[in-house]
Order: structure tokens, then sequence, then C-alpha cells
């Protein structure tokens, strides 16, 4: 759909240009909406998405931070209950870890506790993941930390449409929802409708078909994974590539179908394996279509080690197309 | 009880008022305490019993759409903020009549139509959510105030120095109000606090401050409502150190090793109830009919909200995964 242009009805576009284009959007159609972060004002954005908008929105809706994740996540929190749409920056998952408390004992609890009185309706973004050479501080994927809380909703968009149209769907969600935009994706190029069509927030996505073996992976590993399906596909093996795009609530009635369909499957998540979240996957596929399966199921995680700085060991650490194209082969017992 | 400069004339009926709310507070606690050995009501119990002057003071000058945060330790800001004590008490209980659908507990109580959000049981918790409340209500152009009360354990913790730097830097309408009762749990102040003069933490963060006497509710009133006109005028957020002292354990596990029990004892001297009672007799303002018709009065509350908790329901099990998630509209 996306490769038809010859209607002149698409754009040239990048991932980070689609989120900036989703925040204007939103800040345009809703007075409630206002964005907050650390340097998303006159930086532009750690990651220059939301360059531009302090100039055409002001101050008072596009709104730096001190370096308070605890307090300006807590105010947006605070601000959704008071009636606002917040999008709430935190520059990367790492630094949430100082708004954890806010996130997952107020966020997460505030509907419940309140016997469902109150709804907190606030966006929440963040960029996630390794791959940049930033050592063990600045390289965390713990979206499946987050995808653990009951009262959240977490989604990891992947493409472009998705990086575009998620946001509008957060807004209009009243639950708290985070969103994880992996930092090797926001340089990705692509195509996009003019004017596209509403987005989802919950479903997983089959992003290519096959029948030999399902690949099921999210946000940053889809383009490896897409990388290990082509040169799957070069050796005549037929992969099936599943985006959860939303991992919480997790879609295991489309993985199931997939799997139950090519009998394999191998999970590809940039978290670390122990408690991650392509370990819920497997259990999920062990518990909906373990008749179905016709060899283990397997996993490309990353290695159990703090990401470190050198090119080589970080890119042994982490998921690459040669280990999915591996597990791909053992799975398939070829 | 009073001095001359600066103290409002106060009408016997205010005077009442303010009588009726700690003394309401009071028994409501003495009974929760006596319902939690008979295991009507679980989990924890944190009793305010002490610092009824605060809550009593400070809920006087706030307006029906202002909002208030509070703590675990919260059932007197809930009953002097309005919420009917029928609720409050099903809530104790785990009843689905409760409050917070009995969802929540002592330490949680919510109640939208007084915009009582909590309820807040992690120590500090609550004072980005009343920054973001207060900003909610700038941006929204409206003149409400949003009263956080929290203890002096939260002044050792991030959320508090963060919170008190953001609402000055944006000059949001938050009253903050620190009941320092001198105790963390059981560490003393001095004992955690290099600064132990709260209230110049909040003027370090250009935070307007007031020490107030948290023994006198006449005192807190008088200190509340000058601070709470300047938050609403729009002169950013303002911050109450009240001293006070709790005369009950921190919750109902706590044998107390960690205070001397003279200490207690000359703080229950200080008890705010039988001075007000005493300053309004010497004043003529309260006769022995009229103490006798309060407490008939309270204790008639108490026992229709026992009664209502009684008869209230336990919710099914059916409904257990309620109330996660809101309903997303199509």
């Amino acid at each position: 759909m996306i490769a038809e242009t010859r209607d002149g009805g698409f754009t040239e576009t990048t991932y980070r240009e689609a989120v900036r284009t989703a925040i204007r959007e939103a800040l345009l159609s809703d007075d409630r909406v206002f964005l907050m972060g650390e340097d998303v004002g006159r930086y532009g954005g750690c990651y220059a998405v939301t360059k531009g908008l302090l100039a055409e929105f002001g101050p008072e809706r596009i709104r730096d931070t001190p370096l308070s994740e605890g307090a300006f996540v807590g105010a947006g929190i605070g601000a959704a209950l008071g009636g606002m749409r917040p999008i709430v920056e935190v520059m990367t998952v790492n630094f949430s870890l100082l708004a954890l408390d806010q996130i997952v004992n107020n966020a997460a609890t505030i509907r419940h506790m309140s016997g469902g009185q109150f709804a907190v309706p606030v966006v929440i973004r963040m960029a996630t993941g390794a791959g940049r050479q930033l050592a063990a501080q600045h390289s965390h994927t713990l979206e499946g930390w987050y995808a653990h809380v009951p009262g959240l909703k977490v989604v990891a968009p992947a493409t472009i449409e998705d990086a575009r149209g998620m946001l509008s769907a957060a807004l209009a969600d009243p639950n708290p929802v985070i969103i994880f935009e992996h930092v090797l994706l926001y340089a990705v190029a692509g195509k996009l409708p003019a004017v596209p069509a509403p987005i989802s927030l919950t479903g997983a996505a089959v992003r290519r078909e096959g029948h030999d073996i399902t690949l099921i992976t999210y946000g940053g590993s889809l383009p490896k994974t897409l990388a290990a399906a082509d040169s799957l596909a070069s050796e005549g093996i037929s992969a099936e590539v599943i985006d959860l795009r939303c991992l919480r609530p997790l879609d295991t009635a489309t993985i199931v179908r997939s799997v139950s369909r090519t009998r394999r499957a191998v999970i590809i998540d940039e978290g670390w394996r122990s408690g991650s979240l392509s370990a819920e996957v497997a259990a999920r596929l062990m518990e909906d279509a373990f008749w179905e399966l016709d060899a283990p199921i397997g996993r490309v995680c990353s290695e159990e080690v703090p990401i470190p700085y050198p090119r080589h060991l970080e890119e042994a650490a982490l998921p690459q197309a040669a280990k999915i194209v591996s597990a791909a082969h053992v799975a398939l017992g070829r | 009880m009073t001095d001359a400069a600066g103290k409002p004339h106060l009408s016997r009926a205010h005077l009442l008022d303010l009588l009726r709310q700690m003394l309401r507070i009071r028994r409501f606690e003495e009974k929760c305490a006596e319902l939690y050995t008979k295991e009507k009501i679980r989990g924890f119990l944190h009793l305010y019993i002490g610092e009824e002057a605060i809550a009593a003071g400070v809920m006087r000058c706030l307006t029906p759409t202002d909002a208030v945060v509070a703590t675990y330790r919260e059932h007197g800001h809930a009953i002097a903020r309005g919420i009917p004590m029928q609720p409050v008490m099903a809530e104790m209980y785990g009843k689905q009549e409760g409050c917070s659908h009995g969802r929540g507990g002592s330490m949680h109580i919510f109640d939208a139509k007084t915009r009582f959000y909590g309820g807040n049981a992690i120590v500090g918790g609550g004072l980005p959510l009343a920054v973001g409340l207060a900003l909610a209500d700038r941006m929204q152009r409206r003149s409400n105030v949003t009263a956080c009360f929290f203890g002096e354990g939260a002044v050792a913790e991030g959320a508090f120095h963060e919170s008190l730097n953001l609402a000055d830097l944006w000059q949001l309408p938050v009253l903050f109000v620190c009941e320092n009762n001198l105790y963390a749990m059981g560490t003393a102040l001095a004992r955690s606090e290099s600064e132990t003069d709260i209230h110049r933490k909040a003027e370090s963060y250009r935070v307007p401050a007031e020490v107030v006497d948290g023994m006198d509710p006449v005192a807190v009133e008088a200190a509340a409502s000058r601070a709470v006109a300047a938050v609403r005028a729009g002169n950013g957020p303002r911050f109450l150190e009240c001293r006070t002292y709790r005369f009950r354990a921190h919750s109902m596990f706590d044998p107390e090793l960690y205070r001397e029990k003279a200490e207690v004892e000359q703080w229950r001297k200080r008890d705010p109830i039988p001075h007000l009672i005493g300053w309004m007799r010497e004043a003529g303002a309260l006769h022995d009919p009229d103490l006798a018709a309060l407490e008939a009065e309270v204790a008639a509350e108490i026992e229709a909200a026992i009664a209502f908790a009684e008869q209230s329901s336990w919710e099914p099990i059916e409904d257990l995964t309620r109330d996660v998630y809101a309903p997303v509209q199509p």
C-alpha cells in the first residue's frame, strides 16, 4: 500500500518527522494537549523530534523541564487527573527509572485505587534501546518491565505509519500509555500517506507473510527481523514476521494463529533473555499453541551483560539478523 | 491560644465548627482503632490522632472546587474535606459502597466530588501529583488551589525537592502543608535531616514559608487563610510547616520503641481538642450542654457510619479485574 505513490498521496518522511507531525497535529486539534520534558523546547529535543514546536506553540504548551523525571512525570499524571492531555517526553528509558515510582505507583494504580472515579489519560514517550555505542547506562531495553504492570498500556511503534498514528490513538485513550521509540528508528526514511488512516493502539501486525516459520518481534528489532526474513527467503525459507506493536495488552490471538499455521517460532527481543517479554510470548505459545508446535520455540535476545561500549562487543550483545537466521535454522531443523 | 495581633475575630459558630471537625476526626479514629482490634478493619491503619487541628484549620480555607492530595494518614483530611463519613467507613471495611469502591482501604481514600486525590501511600509520591493538578488548573485558567499534605519524612525524598522547585519555577497554585510530627515512622527528624527547620528548605526554593503551631486550629486556619489567598491570587506556591505530634503509634503494628513515654505525655498536654474547649469555655463560647450535644451528634454520625459499613456489601469476585483500565470510547 505504501509503495503506491503514483497518485501523489504519499510524502517522503522519516520516523522522527512522523512523530513530530503527530505531536503537532495533536497540539493543533486539542487545547488540552501539551508537551513537557527535558530539552523539548529550546534545544528541540534530544533526538530532534520536537524541533520547531516551541516557536509554533510557545512555552506554555512546549514546556522545558528541569532534570526532575519524578516530578515532571508525576506532574503529567496530575495534569491528566486535572483534565489535561499531557504528552510527557522522558528523554530515554534509562532516565525513566527515576520516574518509575510515579509510573508504577500512581499512573498505573489511581484508576483502580479510586474505584474507577479517576482516569489518568497521560501519554509518556521515551526513546529506548541500544546500538549507538552509548555503553551500559544509556542502552537499556526495559519495555518488558513496563509491560508487566496492569493499569499501563505499552506500545512500541516500529514503522513510520505507527510512529505517526499511535500518538493520537494514545491521546484518545483514557488510560496511561507509554510509547517506546527505538533510537535507531528515528532516522528510518519512508513514505507516508498524506492523509493517514486511523491507527489502532491494540493488536499485532503481520509485517511479512510466510508459511515455514513465524518470527515474532517488536520495536527496533523489526528491521533486523525483516532482514533475516529476506536472507531466509534467499535460501527458500518462507518466514512470517509479526510485529507485536502493543506490548500490553499482548495480542495473543495473532501470534497463536500464525504459529498454528507455521508450527515453528523464533522470538526476537532486545531485552535481556531472563524475565524478558520474549519469555512471556513463549509462555503464551506454550499455553495456547503447544500441540501445534513442531519444534521448541527459539529466542534471540540480548546477552546477559550490561551493554558494552566497543562496537564489536555491543553488536555481539544484541540481536542481529545473522543470529535470527541461525535460530530459525535450529527451529526448522536444518 | 490566640494573640492579639493578626487574629481575625472568631464567631462562636466558627469555633464550634473547628471543634466539631476535630471531634469528628478524633472519635472516628478512636472507633477505627477499636474496629481494628475486632478485625473489621485490616491492613495498615495509620491514625491522625493529635494532628486534627491541621486538617480542621486548612480545609476551612478551601473552596469546593479546590483539590486535595493527602497521604496514607488521611482519614482526618477526608472527613474534614467533607467526604461523608459513611462511605469513608465502608472504605475502611473494604466494602463496595466505600468511597473508593473498597479497592483502596484506609490508605487510599479518593473522592471525585470533593476533588480528593488520595490517599497516597508512597512517602512524597503525592507532591508531583499536586504540582500537576495545579498546572492543569493554571493552564485551564481556573482559580483553584491544590492543597498537598505530607509529613516531615517526605522532605528526605527527592520528590519533595523536585516538586517544590517545579511549583515555584512555574509559579503554580499549590499550598504545601508539611505536618511535622517529628517522626518518620520511627526515625526522629534530627536523626534523618541535616537541616531540621523544614520551612528553610522551602525557602531555599523561594517558596514563601510559615511555621505554625499545628496543635492550634485557630493558628493553622489563620496561616492557611493567608497562604491560600496568596496562592489563589496567582502569587505562586506557599508552604506551611505545621509543628504537631502523633499521639498514637505509627500504625497498629508499632511498639513505639523509638520515643520516650514522657515525651508523648508532654505533647498530650498540648492536645488541640481540650485546649480549644478550655479556651472557648473561658471566652464563654462553650458550656457543658453544648459540648454534650456536640459529642452526642458526633457519636450518632459515627454509629450511622458503622451501621452503613456493616450493611454494605462485598464486591463479587467476578468483578476482580474491573477498574484496571478505563473503557476506550470508540
